[in-house]
């Protein structure tokens, strides 16, 4: 970590790291091993099961999340590798090794919990220091090591205090000053950031990926904010009811989600009923009679015509206007505004069409005009590029 | 809106009051008392109080009872405390249920019917009886207020506090002790100065349970007051009631310090 440390102080952020960090993707590379593995993984509580088959792999440095809604059972996994629930069904391993039946308090793993868990009868040098006395450490290294910590942190000086004397985000940075003194294998992060208020929240993400980039460490965060697991994460898992429906990189996950789970959970998205009619000069045909339109699109599809699909598209990829597309009706929808949500920085249209569906269109503010162009009740035209969309299956 | 306590409100506090503590006002103001008779007003005095020093029955009754609590409240604390860690903390385990029971028992059981049945024991086993016996009973029947204190506090403790401990590298032992013992230390002290009192003032048990040579003070003052009440009783329950509310004083600063502390750390 010193190592580490030193060279992030003399090398400024961005420049020299960013090419590196853009290429660091091992989970592409077919002869990397993870670090950390989960097999077959099954957790029951009583009757609900709360992991079910579950198989994932993280690799060394990376920055991973699990996202999911409540109950999704990504801090079940998470507790599993702490070492705190143990899977009915399975193993988890770091390093090859299996972690069966070995306690939390000897895993190469350490945990920043939601609540900080901080020890409210320690200052903050002792709650640092106690995981350090536990490895018996002589007393020096362990006074380095706290400084350390507290530096890496940004609390040099508060070292003295006890935890009731600090802000929340003070609080949030010694549970990461504790957990990282330790020198885990894996740093596991519980939605961290939860309990921040949503400035302080950013600025603490940002903090929280120049950290891991400087230390090279392996994060792991449990989180349900999406764009908490966007700005941190060098690939997402998105969970629902206990399985993984996707593992990707942010852009991908966005860009092209699995599935309308995972369309819809991360970011908006509108999603149209449509038929396959088939596919000529390399674009694909969908029919969509619900929404009264025909969808070309460069994507194919491996299915028989006449399959039911869900075409997706995002809402800032459709064009508003009042007059009618070259092609009315292709790549395009017709509607009537129905409502208008400002936002500040863009505004969203919610279109309803002839069938009744709202479909949702969002335009960036680049004037500060009040009076818009188009208003409510207006005819309008939402149309995309045949590249702006995407099939979902499932 | 009218403001402070209203005429009502004063009253029946000061008459709640005087129901619960003018006996005892009237017993400390006799123990000053310099005539012999208990209900007769002879002037100030504490003749009695160095009576009292002059009289070894009472002060050995009175250093037997001393001990017998503080063994006594010191060992239940011990155990109350692990029941009620087993009880909080360890799930539902197989026959949970009956232990609770069993730890709980002593609170709402006839202290006639546990005094009799523990004679009953130590006489089965042949247990010499004396000074040992009493303190086991005092154990037996303290124990559940210990666990009734340090479990509710044990309840609302944030259970991660224990879990970052074991993720910092602590085995559960040392989690329980740097962690969790000096966080629930109020309830636990609290348990012990509750056990410390009611070994203090205990008759029933003591009686079934005593043998020759080991008398405490409630048994003592019992039997002296059936020859007639002295004013040298008098004065011994005074400093009895002294201890008594010192004890709790010290007990509810100490509890209400500890309050303010955790109520700053949300």
């Amino acid at each position: 970590m010193t190592a580490a440390t030193a060279t992030a102080r003399t090398r400024p952020m961005g420049k020299s790291i960013g090419p590196v960090r853009r290429s660091f993707a091992p989970w592409l590379d077919p002869d990397a091993k993870p670090l950390v593995e989960f097999r077959g993984i099954v957790k029951r509580f009583g009757e609900t099961v709360a992991v079910d088959h579950l198989d994932l792999g993280i690799y060394e440095r990376e920055f991973f999340a699990l996202l999911g809604p409540s109950g999704c059972g990504k801090t079940t996994l998470l507790r599993m590798l702490a070492g705190f629930e143990n899977p009915d069904e399975g193993t988890v391993s770091i390093d090859g090794k299996s972690l069966a039946g070995v306690p939390p308090y000897r895993r190469p793993v350490n945990t920043v919990f939601q609540s900080y868990a901080l020890f409210p009868h320690m200052t903050v040098e002792a709650n640092i220091a106690f995981g350090l006395k536990q490895d018996r450490l002589p007393k020096d290294e362990i006074d380095r090591r706290v400084e350390e910590a507290l530096t890496l942190v940004k609390l040099t000086g508060m070292g003295k205090r006890k935890p009731d004397q600090l802000s929340g985000g003070q609080r949030q940075r010694v549970a990461l000053a504790r957990s990282l003194a330790k020198h885990p294998k894996v740093l596991l992060l519980d939605e961290p950031l939860a309990a921040l208020d949503k400035k302080l929240r950013e600025e603490t993400q940002f903090e929280l990926a120049d950290l891991q980039q400087r230390l090279g460490l392996t994060f792991v965060i449990v989180t349900h904010d999406q764009e908490e697991a966007m700005t941190l994460a060098d690939r997402i898992a998105v969970m629902s009811k206990g399985r993984i429906v996707q593992v990707a990189s942010p852009a991908e996950i966005y860009e092209q989600p699995n599935s309308r789970y995972v369309a819809d959970f991360v970011g908006d998205i509108n999603i149209l009923e449509c038929g396959l009619a088939g596919r000529n000069e390399g674009l694909t045909r969908l029919e969509c009679p619900g929404a009264g339109a025909v969808i070309l699109l460069s994507q194919e599809i491996a299915a028989d015509p006449g399959t039911k699909v869900f075409f997706a598209v995002r809402p800032e990829k459709m064009q508003i206007s009042l007059a009618g597309p070259a092609e009315p009706g292709v790549n395009s929808l017709y509607g009537e505004v129905w409502d208008i949500g400002y936002l500040g920085d863009v505004s969203v249209y919610h279109v309803r069409l002839a069938d009744g569906q709202t479909v949702k269109a969002t335009v960036a503010n680049r004037t500060r005009l009040v009076e818009r162009p188009i208003t409510w009740e207006d005819k309008v035209w939402l149309s995309w590029s045949p590249d702006a969309g995407i099939v979902l299956t499932k | 809106m009218k403001h402070g306590p209203s005429w009502f409100n004063v009253t029946s506090v000061t008459l709640g009051f005087a129901f619960l503590y003018l006996p005892i006002v009237l017993l400390v103001i006799y123990s000053f008392n310099a005539s012999r008779l208990v209900t007769v007003w002879g002037g100030f005095s504490t003749q009695w109080y160095g009576a009292l020093f002059q009289n070894r029955e009472l002060l050995d009754a009175a250093w037997v009872t001393l001990r017998v609590a503080l063994l006594s409240a010191t060992a239940a604390t011990f155990l109350g405390t692990l029941g009620a860690v087993a009880l909080v903390r360890f799930g539902g385990f197989r026959g949970r249920t009956l232990f609770a029971g069993m730890i709980y028992a002593p609170l709402v059981m006839p202290e006639v019917i546990l005094g009799l049945s523990l004679l009953l024991l130590f006489v089965a086993v042949g247990f010499a009886r004396g000074f040992w016996t009493i303190v086991l009973a005092h154990v037996t029947f303290t124990m559940c207020f210990v666990a009734v204190v340090v479990q509710s506090r044990l309840v609302t403790f944030d259970r991660s506090l224990e879990e970052a401990a074991l993720d910092l590298g602590a085995h559960p032992l040392t989690a329980f002790i740097q962690v969790t013992l000096p966080l629930i230390a109020p309830a636990v002290l609290a348990g012990w100065m509750l056990a410390f009192t009611l070994s203090l003032d205990d008759l029933v048990i003591a009686s079934f349970v005593s043998g020759p040579g080991a008398t405490t003070l409630p048994m003592k003052i019992y039997s002296q007051v059936r020859l007639g009440v002295t004013p040298e009783i008098n004065a011994a329950s005074t400093i009895l009631i002294g201890l008594v509310t010192a004890g709790v004083i010290v007990a509810s600063i100490v509890q209400k310090r500890r309050a303010t502390r955790r109520l700053t750390f949300v």
